[in-house]
């Protein structure tokens, strides 16, 4: 499998991590000529006609369905009802104020199962209000004319380290800079934004916008982003820092560690060229220009989520002939009915009840995965066919980045390699540490690492506030 | 199939749908096609000294993503010459003898509205309209609303015009006056025939509130228009029917104006007593061709219920519409939510918390909940919210109603989004009938818990 940070480090290479002159220096980074620039916006932002048309649908119920449905609670019906009413600042503050990353949530959210799957119209047989398409025209609507929409407080001198740079330390860094206090985020990979940059189905969002709202929330105050540092036990060069040190520079840390590398199969011919893991190809597919798919005719897609599902999705968009290979049945995919159905629209197929036991290759090049029938998910003798592909993607989950959680003393992990935090504030075993996001929850949706992101901003603000307010006030 | 052709004040017509004078009956070729479809007469746009017109006339008011709820215009009186639309009204009548024509005026002295009335009876128009409703630009050279709101200018004027006019004259009234019933007894007294009404109401529109400047705007300014469509339908029925109930203006046929749309919008005019309705706001929003639906409908309706001319429907309302002090004190409905039809959205909660009277609930709450949310009475009995739930689509968000305390406002069956989910239903009271005026009569007329004075005042005359 191809490490896709060394291709993109001479796409970033040169550009400063800040840039609080307001320039475009994230987007800046980003090299024409990616894969994911030949995708169409599935849902473009609303004209205004559009959108005050369906801001109009909004019955603006009360204790609103929506808002429960949405993990970071969005005041949904007040966010429509002020599109409805011109009020598209107010809207965007809104949404923002619940939800920092509210702009790629409009666009990545699986609004059919969160929000608008609970409103109130389902009920009536009628469709259901298009909230993502709105909260995404509030935002970028009122953003573009004014990012200046938030006013931070005075500093206060405490300093917060956010351990990567995905949408849940985004939202901490993000929340806690409007607080007055410094965050400085690590990230080893050249470019923030973990899977909003570099997961998200292209049709969806692009890394440009991704990076575009990265932009936007580093202004929101004192927020340094340090690319290409990772965090060890002990650091051995200058990419690296040691996670003591942090404990002893910043008041507080908090690991947004993310998910680790592609699991794998283990089935002979998996190594070498022709078999990608999911997670990593559609980084590439969206930000290495070097990534070609042109020769790609037949692909096979092995696992049943959502990244499955996004994996089969874009290649059948690009044109392959994709085979979407799945174990058990469609009922036990964990990934969204709605997903299969459009990647199955735009041509994906479905193999059911199939595990693939050996990679097929000629001279090297894959031709073929050899499948085996399941039963209750695994293979069984006899009946077993050849599905010839030239591309194989593997999407079984990741591995956990646990080296880097265990490196803080006090962070433990439960037997899924997943980090243990208290329920109510995200803090770990570490009073100093919190956490959040996939490294959490063993990979959720952005809006969940938001939401995480939101409950560890407020227990850290709590921690910091406490500790400055003078002993027995 | 009931009988549409109506009699109003001697002129036949083939069915009470007449375009309104407006835009829409400007010119021969536009009244032409409206008659082609359906439509059972025209007022012609108003003639008189033809005027000059400003550039951006209309502005609307909407509603939600409904447009034009309401709409304003300024444009004045015709501002084609006289005889050009004098050759085509007499064209329109040739070519459609059996359809309405009448001629809508609007003159200022006693010679030009001799002149004018003889030069469109002689094209042939079955009726004369005097408008004296206008609310905009021809008031102030006074004429128009200027006329219809100073009653003793109104009845020497249509007095004028009855003397030297061979076909019935019908007035038109301006809703900008405190009392419709004053210039509708001038209309009886000047011995006109009949009367249409309303105009158009006084308005300004809107703001543009980057400019400064009131719409629609014209350059740098605005000026106030007359407002018109579905919005202002409430407040022409309420004239027409204080007309229709009046002993003596009722004698006088009416053509109904005022945000007519539908054919049950015409129904209800006719029913409040109505002979020909009037139509222009929904013809300029949707087009002649509306015309099919409304006669459709009012035949249909009319059979359904058994009538078979427009004759039989008309003022069937007006002896229901009657004076506060008339209404049954012991009548009382109550709100019912049909948890079947129920969506969820909880806006009769709302809307009964805030705006009325606190006797929707949430189900599932506790009593110190429900009293922590603003509730001072807590119902007797609780539905239990699994039962209230059950085979309820919107499950346990289905709101319930606390029929002790619910004074039947109707507030939460108007705002409910679903129709017919909440029904407002009679429940005995166990009182016998009483109105206002049945106490005032018995002397009784007195709620606790008023002004000291009041009933200082009140034993003075006790003892007197």
């Amino acid at each position: 499998m191809s490490d896709v940070s060394d291709a993109m480090k001479g796409a970033v290479a040169g550009t400063a991590a800040k840039g609080r002159d307001g320039a475009p220096f994230l987007v800046a980074a980003l090299s024409p000529g990616r894969t994911e620039e030949r995708y169409e916006d599935k849902h473009p932002r609303y004209t205004e006609a559009e959108a005050v048309t369906e801001a109009n649908r909004c019955l603006y119920c009360v204790d609103a369905p929506c808002i429960k449905a949405c993990p970071t609670e969005i005041d949904i019906p007040t966010f429509i009802h002020k599109i409805s009413t011109g009020n598209v600042r107010g809207a965007a503050r809104t949404i923002l104020t619940a939800n920092l990353l509210g702009q790629s949530c409009g666009q990545v959210c699986p609004v059919e199962v969160l929000c608008a799957g609970s409103c109130v119209y389902n009920t009536w047989d009628r469709d259901p209000i298009r909230i993502g398409r709105l909260q995404r025209y509030a935002v970028e609507t009122a953003l573009e004319k004014n990012p200046a929409l938030f006013q931070k407080k005075a500093p206060t001198g405490k300093r917060i380290a956010c351990i990567g740079a995905g949408p849940a330390s985004l939202a901490v860094a993000g929340w806690l800079a409007l607080e007055g206090h410094r965050a400085v985020i690590f990230e080893r990979k050249p470019l923030p934004g973990g899977l909003n940059t570099l997961g998200v189905a292209p049709y969806k969002m692009k890394a440009d916008e991704s990076l575009g709202e990265i932009e936007w929330l580093l202004s929101l105050g004192d927020i340094e982003l340090r690319h290409g540092v990772s965090v060890a036990a002990e650091a051995r060069g200058p990419h690296e820092i040691a996670a003591r040190s942090l404990l002893e520079e910043y008041d507080a840390v908090f690991l947004g560690l993310g998910l680790g590398d592609d699991s794998q199969l283990n089935i002979p011919g998996e190594e070498g060229e022709g078999v990608v893991g999911a997670v990593a190809f559609v980084e590439r597919l969206k930000v290495d220009p070097a990534l070609a798919v042109e020769g790609v005719r037949r692909a096979a897609v092995i696992g049943g989520g959502n990244t499955a599902l996004d994996v089969a999705h874009e290649l059948a968009l690009l044109g392959v002939d994709v085979s979407l290979i799945y174990r058990r049945g469609r009922a036990a995919m964990t990934g969204y009915a709605h997903e299969l159905d459009s990647a199955r629209v735009d041509g994906a197929r479905l193999v059911e009840d199939r595990a693939p036991v050996e990679v097929l290759r000629e001279d090297g090049r894959v031709v073929g995965v050899r499948l085996a029938r399941t039963e209750g998910g695994r293979p069984v003798a006899g009946g077993e066919e050849v599905l010839p592909v030239d591309l194989v993607a593997v999407s079984i989950g990741q591995s956990r980045a646990t080296q880097v959680a265990l490196a803080f003393e006090g962070v433990a992990l439960d037997g899924r390699g997943r980090l243990l935090v208290d329920e109510a504030t995200g803090r770990t075993g570490n009073p100093r540490v919190w956490s959040g996001g996939d490294c959490v929850n063993g990979g959720d949706l952005v809006v969940t690492a938001v939401a995480d992101g939101k409950r560890a901003a407020r227990s850290i603000h709590a921690a910091l506030v406490d500790a400055t307010s003078p002993a027995g006030a | 199939m009931a009988d549409l052709s109506i009699d109003f004040a001697g002129i036949k017509s083939p069915n009470p749908f007449w375009l309104a004078s407006a835009p829409p009956a400007n010119t021969g070729d536009q009244v032409m096609r409206a008659f082609d479809v359906g439509w059972g007469g025209a007022v012609w746009k108003t003639l008189g000294n033809p005027i000059v017109n400003v550039s951006s006339r209309f502005w609307a008011n909407d509603y939600g993503s409904t447009r034009m709820m309401g709409l304003n215009n300024i444009e004045l009186i015709t501002d084609r010459p006289l005889d050009v639309n004098l050759r085509e009204m007499r064209e329109v009548k040739r070519r459609y003898p059996k359809h309405t024509l009448i001629a809508s005026l609007m003159v200022d002295t006693k010679e030009e509205w001799r002149e004018i009335i003889k030069k469109v009876e002689d094209v042939g128009v079955d009726g004369l309209e005097l408008n004296f409703g206008c609310p905009h630009g021809m008031c102030e050279r006074g004429m128009g609303s200027a006329v219809g709101a100073e009653p003793k200018v109104l009845q020497e004027i249509a007095g004028w015009a009855v003397d030297c006019a061979r076909t019935p004259v019908i007035i038109k009234l301006t809703p900008n006056v405190g009392d419709i019933v004053e210039p509708g007894e001038a209309v009886e007294r000047s011995g006109a025939h009949a009367i249409s009404l309303i105009n158009t109401v006084k308005s300004i529109m809107a703001v543009d509130l980057d400019r400064m400047v009131p719409l629609p705007r014209v350059g740098g300014a605005s000026t106030n228009g007359g407002y018109c469509g579905p919005a202002v339908k409430p407040i022409a029925l309420h004239m027409l029917g204080e007309l229709t109930r009046h002993p003596k203006v009722s004698r006088l046929p009416i053509s109904g104006i005022g945000g007519i749309s539908t054919w049950r919008d015409a129904a209800e005019f006719i029913a409040l007593g109505a002979t020909s309705v009037q139509v222009c706001t929904a013809v300029m929003h949707y087009g002649y061709r509306i015309v099919e639906d409304m006669l459709e409908g009012l035949s249909d309706y009319l059979d359904s219920q058994g009538m078979r001319s427009i004759e039989e429907l008309r003022g069937r309302a007006v002896q229901n519409y009657a004076h506060w002090g008339d209404l049954d004190l012991s009548y009382r409905v109550v709100a019912d939510i049909d948890p079947v039809k129920c969506i969820g959205c909880q806006l009769c909660y709302v809307a009964c918390m805030d705006g009325a009277h606190q006797c929707i609930h949430l189900p599932g709450r506790t009593e110190e909940q429900s009293r922590k949310a603003g509730h001072t009475h807590i119902p007797a009995q609780v539905p239990d919210i699994v039962a209230l739930g059950k085979g309820a689509p919107a499950g346990v968000r289905v709101p319930f109603v606390d029929e002790e305390e619910c004074i039947g406002c109707n507030l939460c069956a108007l705002v409910c989004p679903v129709s017919g989910c909440i029904s407002m239903k009679e429940l005995p009271s166990g009182k016998p009938p009483e109105t206002w005026n049945d106490r005032v009569q018995r002397g009784d007329d007195v709620v606790p818990g008023g002004l000291d004075a009041t009933a200082a005042a009140r034993a003075e005359r006790g003892r007197a």
